[in-house]
């Protein structure tokens, strides 16, 4: 572990810890609406530390769901996508040939559908659900990484280690679990760290169209975008999910650089 | 005073020590070589020279050009010494030219940058220095992108450019490392000529190539300077161990290691072996034709030949790693079929491939235990990982490593320590056959000595067959008993270790013989009769194809294609066979 793994590592943890335990702490609910104290600032008094939005409902409260949420899509996203992604990108780049162009053709015709009629085809035909926004945004992204990892998987398959495995008739499952996959690691954990703020952010853009995270549920893509209509008059209430979501994603994107340099086998020094 | 002066000099880095205490001086006009295996510190000293060290490494001592000071020197002096009085010439000149950029603007820009004349001057002098490094057709090549260029001429346009505002201290670092033998002696020869009074420090892992071209010769080991003095007198009477060590490990062509082989049933035959490609455009690039070879147990068959001979994509297509188009393979009697996968267990298990590059065969992320045990996951199933695990110690034993290394990850490994485990994992199934690809060209002289010599002791152990693809003329010398020589694809001459060197029929072979450098200051070879390059595959020259590089051609050997025929004990390609003899 290097120390820009432990610094942003620490401030990640610390954070989602404090989204899932300090809502039971405060006094306050994220429904419940104190019609004393609508567009209140930070202040220590009622513990509504980050202040109180239009209706009055406690932000401290309201931003830690949005962690929660926003944290939640963007690891189930990920972790689809790179399931997905990977498993099709290598095998599509090992195999190669003719099989190979089939795949990556059928990515491509995906690419060509328009992703938000996508999702709004998808928010019709079934119930709107946490669920559904995970996989829209998953199935996605896994576009992306099949092709990086197929990219990947091509130079990886004309290396000498997999050409002497090949000649020994190591099996093709094998070469592909024990000597492609884990050489893919490196390029593959940068990317993953792109496609988590990419999975949030894409997360609050559907959640500003009304398609994603319904109220009184929230995100912090969706409290940013409350916050810019009170912009003027109560700015804590779009600074405060902003700093949270930068802050967020900076961490995750350090976390990635930093375990790239920690796993990869030669970069020991 | 001496041009250079280098005193006291170490670099480090962190805490490793990369140039220990090196002194040293180059006079007016003098050629001085310097000569150490990978890691002695002979680059790392030539770009403390020339002020290029990464900021991370500190620097002390002292290193004066022409009086001044060069440590501690600001950007601006060290960029106007470097453009105008220091020049050097790296290894690969594909990564030192920009491929965006005409050779001929690249050179332009030195002398522009350095007000050396005027925009319209300063094209016909370097369309001028471009023919003087023998660039053919100068003014086209000026207007010449580096990848339109072959090896041997974009190293040519280094030259011009480092020559172009005429330095006075030329340094080459293995200038000619990445190139084939007979265009290394035309570069060699270029290097001499052109020079004239600038100096030169040729940095170089062979000394065959000091020997020849350097009046003095400096040694280095690990950072420190072992030993320097007279070219000449270094080689008769070597002070230091390490000196001695490097010379007696320097290739020779002169004694052959190998013993006549005793000749038992032929393990390989491959007869009228073709092998295409495609290139992009559609094209087929013939890279293999019509040959035959064999190899019998306990034989050592060497493949030479220069980039794009074939020899690799024969052997390759022989192990089914690419596909024939044409010919047989049979491998103890047996017809195999063309593709891997459709050979039985047996036939896989019973031929193996040791690769050129030591670490790049090995998966960086797998530890050498798994490396060396996988073959026997697929052949012998049974075993548990512990005996798998045993197995794998007992064959790295065998290679002369340890138990400690079965925890190791490659990149922990040395090369030679890298091929070790490498030819262990070829050799755990027990093969019949053993390819070595360019398995030495990537390792220094002394690990060379020692890989030889295991394989060696392999071979008599077991009475394995070894194939060894090399261009390396000086190893096949010592490990070959017999030498299959190629060119553009074809046969050009087959023959015993002994009737090849003592006495090589083809043309080309002689010209493969003459070029090869020779650690003998009174006899040092490394010269070339032989002009340009290896043609393009794609279109290789009608009649032999060897014809527009061979000092002897005739009218016949444009028009017609050689057949390969026996003269005494040698199959040679070649018109002039019986008249040159």
């Amino acid at each position: 572990m290097n120390r820009g793994m432990k610094v942003s590592g620490g401030i990640l943890l610390g954070i989602i810890a404090v989204a899932f335990i300090g809502p039971l702490l405060s006094p306050h609910d994220y429904l419940q609406t104190d019609f004393d104290a609508l567009l209140q600032g930070p202040t220590s008094n009622d513990f509504h530390i980050f202040g109180t939005d239009d209706l009055g409902r406690d932000l401290f409260v309201r931003s830690m769901l949005g962690v929660q949420v926003t944290i939640l899509v963007a690891i189930v996203a990920s972790a689809v996508s790179l399931l997905i992604g990977v498993a099709y990108g290598a095998t599509a780049g090992y195999l190669g040939g003719r099989i190979d162009a089939v795949m990556m053709r059928f990515v491509d015709t995906l690419y060509a559908l328009p992703f938000i009629f996508f999702v709004i085809l998808l928010m019709v035909a079934f119930e709107r659900n946490f669920l559904l926004i995970f996989v829209a945004i998953g199935a996605i992204n896994w576009l992306d990484m099949a092709r990086i990892v197929r990219g990947q998987t091509l130079s990886l398959r004309e290396r000498e280690f997999v050409e002497a495995a090949r000649l020994t008739g190591v099996s093709t499952a094998r070469i592909m679990f024990r000597h492609i996959a884990p050489n893919l690691f490196g390029v593959v954990i940068v990317y993953v760290t792109l496609t988590i703020p990419q999975a949030i952010l894409v997360e609050s853009f559907l959640s500003f169209l009304g398609l994603g995270i319904q109220e009184p549920q929230t995100s912090l893509g969706a409290l940013v975008d409350a916050g810019v209509n009170q912009m003027e008059g109560a700015s804590w209430m779009l600074l405060i999910p902003a700093a949270l979501l930068a802050v967020i994603l900076l961490c995750f994107n350090f976390f990635g650089d930093a375990m790239r340099d920690a796993f990869d086998a030669r970069d020991e020094k | 005073m001496s041009l250079l002066a280098i005193d006291k000099l170490s670099i480090r880095y962190g805490d490793s020590l990369a140039v220990a205490d090196i002194g040293f001086s180059i006079e007016k006009g003098e050629s001085v070589g310097l000569v150490g295996e990978s890691g002695s510190g002979k680059s790392q000293t030539a770009l403390a020279i020339l002020g290029l060290l990464p900021a991370t490494a500190s620097v002390s001592g002292s290193i004066r050009f022409d009086g001044q000071e060069l440590l501690g020197a600001d950007n601006k002096t060290l960029d106007q010494l470097r453009a105008t009085r220091v020049a050097i010439v790296f290894q690969d000149p594909m990564q030192a030219l920009n491929p965006f950029v005409t050779i001929g603007a690249q050179l332009q820009r030195i002398l522009l940058r350095h007000d050396i004349g005027t925009a319209s001057g300063a094209r016909n002098r370097v369309v001028e220095m471009l023919a003087r490094v023998g660039l053919p057709d100068a003014s086209r090549q000026y207007a010449a992108f580096p990848h339109e260029l072959s090896g041997g001429m974009r190293q040519r346009a280094m030259i011009a450019s480092a020559l172009l505002a005429g330095p006075d201290l030329l340094i080459a670092d293995e200038p000619t490392t990445a190139l084939d033998v007979t265009v290394q002696a035309q570069i060699l020869d270029l290097l001499e000529d052109i020079r004239e009074d600038t100096s030169l420090l040729l940095i170089t892992h062979d000394l065959g190539v000091v020997a020849g071209r350097c009046e003095r010769m400096l040694v280095v080991e690990k950072g420190r300077l072992v030993e320097q003095g007279m070219t000449r007198d270094i080689f008769t009477r070597p002070q230091h161990e390490h000196t001695k060590a490097l010379i007696k490990a320097a290739p020779r062509l002169t004694d052959s290691g190998a013993a006549a082989a005793k000749l038992g049933e032929d393990v390989l035959a491959i007869s009228g072996a073709e092998v295409r490609y495609r290139s992009k455009g559609g094209q087929v690039i013939p890279a293999v034709r019509d040959v035959d070879l064999s190899v019998s147990e306990g034989e050592t068959l060497a493949v030479v030949g220069e980039s794009g001979s074939g020899k690799s994509s024969l052997v390759r297509a022989a192990l089914g790693l690419v596909p024939m188009h044409a010919g047989r393979v049979v491998y103890c009697g047996d017809q195999l079929a063309a593709g891997l996968g459709d050979r039985s267990k047996a036939t896989r298990r019973g031929m193996q491939l040791v690769f050129q590059d030591p670490t790049g065969s090995l998966n960086p992320q797998m530890r050498v235990a798994s490396i060396v045990g996988e073959p026997l996951l697929v052949h012998e199933a049974g075993l548990s990982a512990k005996e798998r695990r045993q197995k794998a110690a007992a064959m790295l034993d065998k290679t002369g490593l340890s138990g400690e290394f079965l925890d190791r990850y490659p990149h922990e490994l040395s090369g030679g320590q890298a091929q070790r485990v490498a030819i262990a994992r070829a050799l755990i199934l027990e093969p019949k056959v053993l390819v070595c690809d360019e398995a030495v060209a990537a390792l220094d002289g002394t690990v060379r000595e020692q890989i030889l010599r295991l394989l060696r002791r392999v071979q008599e152990e077991s009475g394995l067959a070894i194939i060894f693809i090399t261009h390396d003329l000086a190893v096949v010398r010592a490990v070959s008993h017999r030498v299959l020589v190629m060119y553009l694809g074809r046969l050009v001459e087959m023959a015993s270790n002994e009737a090849l060197f003592g006495r090589p029929r083809h043309p080309y072979t002689r010209a493969l013989l003459d070029a090869v450098p020779v650690p003998d200051p009174d006899n040092a070879g490394g010269r070339t009769t032989v002009i340009g390059e290896v043609p393009s595959a794609l279109q290789p020259p009608q009649g032999c194809a060897f014809h527009p590089r061979c000092p002897h051609a005739k009218s016949v050997c444009q028009e017609q294609r050689p057949e390969a025929t026996n003269l005494d004990e040698t199959l040679v390609s070649c018109h002039l066979a019986t008249e040159l003899a």
